[in-house]
This record gives structure tokens, C-alpha cells and sequence, in this order.
């Protein structure tokens, strides 16, 4: 029951990610960080099979930050989505695959557009304006097609990511422990205070 | 002849009071017509429907049990909203697109349909005949409390035989003011202010939390209670077809169309900007 969550809007890319790190009926840890930089504006939070997650996220890290040493230029957005999928195709089809989803979320160092992409462990990929991975999909994808407008402003997309967040704590069975949430714009990645202590109401 | 002139000689008190046999007949919730049902010919009839019918654990089942669906009622400071969409599936086969999930029991009370599309017509017709009943017997309408429990211990009795139906029963009367049950075949009942019922519930609940509150409008709870659920049609490949809207008020419950998600989900795209996932181009 981990919860991942991907927004974008006029100017910013907004990634969330549950903090407890569970294993079977135990919260290991309530404050995990299920996200990696992969460089200055390029943002992957990743869930799945314990153990993969953070050895498949880390790997992307070193080459992402390998290739910017080695070139002088940060990859793009969109190139590193293209290089994970490839790494994940391949994986698939090796005798031990990775069990890993990921959201992957950037602002173009160039365009200054922002960007959001989906993908799973079947290397699926998918530029989205907003989406999000496990039980968090059943829950937050009908709130997100009726309040998400690609410009939306940084408070509006805050706002919108509120009340995902808000309908989660009502309706999914186990405590997720809150919500880690980060920002990407054009002048880099920044965590983002997010009160999540106050507890909501079924109707 | 004695027996009749004794019938209708006897003073009007004396028939103030049911007889034995009405009493029975009342505290019977489950009357013989229920038990008469063929069982297969076998040792255990509840495991092999079961065998046959479970399409999760076999998916080559002989029978598909019509199944997905998205309904939802909630109360508001003006009565009742009952929502639902109007797809029946078999499997993977769409059997219909034209269901009516909402069932009018009478004037004042309405049910809805989830789970196995027979065994809720079924019993939700059945429910109906008991309603009228109880009304002729008592001289008054029964409470949504009395109706939703005789629905209830009947699924109860069945219990772990097959039966698959998530029902609510909502509907407004004297006694109670606008009252709202939920009922699965599990036997649960509960009343509440708020359910989605259906493989489509998620989505449902998702629009519908977020902007639910008891002292909405009677035009903002109409339009939650659609938009509700064409997000569940939009998103829940069991859900689709029609949006069937009902309004529970005081003075019985009032139909607000049958409409084609269709055109409503491009005019929301189109007008209000929302679903802006879906484009034309490709990528």
C-alpha cells in the first residue's frame, strides 16, 4: 500500500510519496524517502518489491549523474524516462527482473516545460499530466480529471494534491504515515513543508 | 357454516389483534416461498456453484455472473441523491447497456443495484412484495430501518450459498426523516450518510469526499451525484452506458433523467476543461 502521486502544472512538477516503509504487518520506518535526484531538475520516486526499489533507483542515479559528469550537460526529462525504460525493458526479460514502478518528474533545463512520466515494471511508459501508481490510482485518478488544468499554479497544485492526499487517509485501510512531498521547477528540486498530522473525517 | 357465522359473529375488538397464524406468518422474516428453491443434486450445493461461478479463482467458470457497476446515494440537507450507471457485464462481455440499477420499491423508497445482476432483481423485487405486505398488514408505510433489515436477515439466511449483491435502500419517511442503508450479501448493514457500492466505488468516492458536504444544494448535490459517477464510468471499464439520477425528498422520490455518458463526457472535457489526460493526439 504504497502511495505514489505525480501532478503538473504551468511552471512545476509536483512528486508524493507515502513515508512508511513497511514490511508485512510492520511500519519498518515513518519517515522513508521513496524518491531519488537523478540530476538538478529531474526527480523519480519509485515503489514496488522491497529491496529492488532502491538498488534499480540508485543504478539510475549513478548513470544519470555519470552522464552529466562525462558530457558537461544534464540529461533532459525526457531522455532519462526513455534511458529507465529501456534499463526496465531489458530487465524484464532477464532472469531476474526488477520489480519496480516509478514516477518521473522534471522541468526541461531548456524549454523550461514541465514533465511528468509513468512507468511500471512491465516497462510501460507514459507522458502524463498527472498520475499515480497502486492502490493511490483507484482513489485519486477521478479527483485529478475533474480539478487538474495543465496551468494550474503552484498553490492550485498544492490544493488539487491536498485533496488526494485527504481522500486517501479517509478511504485506504492502513495508515500510510503521511505524505513526503517535493517540487521540481526551473531552479531545481526543493522539499515542500506538507502538514499532514491532521486526521480527516469519513462523512 | 357454524364456523363462518362464528367468523363474522364475533365482536370487531376481537379482531384488533393478529391471530396466530398472522403471527407467525410476522415473526417469520423468511417465508416459505425462499425455501423452496431446487437445490443442485449434489453433497455441498454452495461449493460447487461456487466451483462454477467463481470467475476470480477460474477463469474458464461455465457461468459468468453479471457483475461490475457503480452506484452511489448520499444525504444531504434536502434529502437523498441515488446515482448509478447502467452496465451490466459478464465477464468480459458487456450484456447491456441499458440497466436499470435503481429499483422504485414504492413511491417513497428506492434500491439499488450491485453484484450479481439476477440475485438483485431478484430479491430487490422481493423486497417490494414485502414492503406492500407489510403496508396492507400494518395500515402504514414501513421505515427504511424495517425495509433494509427484512433485506438483510434474507441475504443473512443465505449466507455463504452464492448469493453476490451490494444494495443500499434509501428513502424518506415520517418516523425517521431521509434514511440511508447499506446492504451487502455478506449480511453487513449499516446505515450512513454516504456510500459508493460497485468495482467503480473508488473513483466515486474520489469525486465525491472531495466535495461532499451536508448542507449542499439540491442543483450541486444533482450534479455531484452525475459527475460522481461518469468519473467511474471514465475510469472503471466495468461501468458505463447511463447515468440514472434520483432525488429522495420529502414527499417521495423524483427522477432526474437517464442520460448517455457519452456526450456528457466530452461536454465536461470540452467546457470545462476537465480529463485534460485525454487527447487526440498521439505520443
Amino acid at each position: 500500500m504504497e502511495v505514489l502521486l505525480g501532478i503538473t502544472g504551468k511552471d512545476f512538477t509536483l512528486i508524493a510519496a507515502s513515508k512508511a516503509a513497511m514490511r508485512g504487518a510492520t511500519v519498518l520506518k515513518a519517515s522513508d524517502d521513496k524518491t531519488r535526484a537523478l540530476n538538478k531538475h529531474t526527480l523519480m520516486a519509485f515503489s514496488g518489491e522491497a529491496g529492488d526499489t532502491i538498488q534499480f533507483a540508485e543504478y539510475i542515479q549513478a548513470n544519470a549523474q555519470l552522464y552529466s559528469m562525462r558530457n558537461n550537460i544534464d540529461l533532459s526529462p525526457s531522455a532519462v524516462a526513455n534511458f529507465v525504460r529501456g534499463e526496465l525493458a531489458s530487465s524484464l526479460r532477464s532472469r531476474k527482473p526488477y520489480n519496480v514502478n516509478l514516477l518521473l518528474g522534471g522541468v526541461d533545463p531548456i524549454t523550461d516545460k514541465p514533465s511528468l512520466y509513468w512507468l511500471d515494471y512491465l516497462a510501460s511508459l507514459a507522458p502524463l499530466p498527472y498520475a499515480a501508481h497502486g492502490y493511490a490510482q483507484y482513489y485519486c485518478l477521478s479527483i485529478l480529471d475533474k480539478h487538474h488544468h495543465p496551468d494550474i499554479d503552484y498553490e492550485q497544485g498544492i490544493k488539487i494534491l491536498r485533496m488526494c492526499t485527504d481522500e486517501l487517509k479517509r478511504r485506504l485501510p492502513i495508515d500510510f504515515k503521511g505524505m513526503l512531498v517535493k517540487v521540481i521547477t526551473k531552479d531545481g528540486i526543493r522539499e515542500v513543508e506538507y502538514e499532514d498530522g491532521k486526521s480527516v473525517a469519513c462523512p | 357454516m357454524d364456523t363462518l357465522v362464528a367468523q363474522y359473529s364475533k365482536p370487531m375488538f376481537e379482531k384488533e389483534n393478529y391471530n396466530q397464524d398472522d403471527q407467525v406468518d410476522l415473526y417469520n422474516p423468511a417465508p416459505s416461498l425462499s425455501l423452496r428453491f431446487a437445490m443442485p443434486p449434489i453433497a455441498q450445493p454452495s461449493a460447487w456453484l461456487r466451483a462454477a461461478t467463481d470467475d476470480h479463482a477460474n477463469p474458464n467458470c461455465p457461468i459468468k455472473i453479471a457483475h461490475g457497476t457503480t452506484t452511489l446515494a448520499f444525504r444531504f440537507q434536502g434529502g437523498i441523491i441515488v446515482a448509478t450507471d447502467s452496465r451490466a457485464t459478464a465477464g468480459n462481455w458487456i450484456a447491456s447497456q441499458t440497466v436499470k440499477k435503481v429499483i422504485e420499491i414504492n413511491n417513497c423508497l428506492l434500491g439499488t443495484m450491485a453484484g450479481g445482476a439476477a440475485d438483485c432483481q431478484y430479491w430487490l423485487a422481493y423486497l417490494g412484495m414485502q414492503c406492500r405486505l407489510h403496508e396492507l398488514r400494518h395500515k402504514r408505510r414501513i421505515s427504511v430501518a424495517a425495509a433494509s433489515k427484512i433485506l438483510a436477515n434474507l441475504v443473512y439466511s443465505y449466507k455463504g450459498m452464492g448469493l453476490s449483491m451490494g444494495t443500499m435502500c434509501a428513502g424518506v419517511t415520517p418516523s425517521e426523516g431521509p434514511a440511508l442503508y447499506y446492504i451487502d450479501s455478506d449480511g453487513t448493514r449499516l446505515s450512513g450518510n454516504l456510500f459508493c457500492v460497485g468495482s467503480g466505488q473508488t473513483f466515486a468516492y474520489g469525486v465525491l469526499d472531495a466535495e461532499y458536504r451536508y448542507d449542499l444544494t439540491e442543483q450541486e448535490a444533482l450534479e455531484l451525484g452525475s459527475r460522481s459517477i461518469l468519473a467511474a464510468t471514465h475510469r472503471d471499464a466495468y461501468s458505463g452506458g447511463f447515468i440514472n439520477l434520483y432525488h429522495v425528498k420529502e414527499d417521495g422520490w423524483v427522477k432526474h433523467g437517464f442520460s448517455d455518458t457519452n456526450p456528457i463526457f466530452w461536454k465536461t472535457k470540452l467546457e470545462k476543461g476537465e480529463f485534460s489526460n485525454v487527447t487526440s493526439e498521439l505520443v
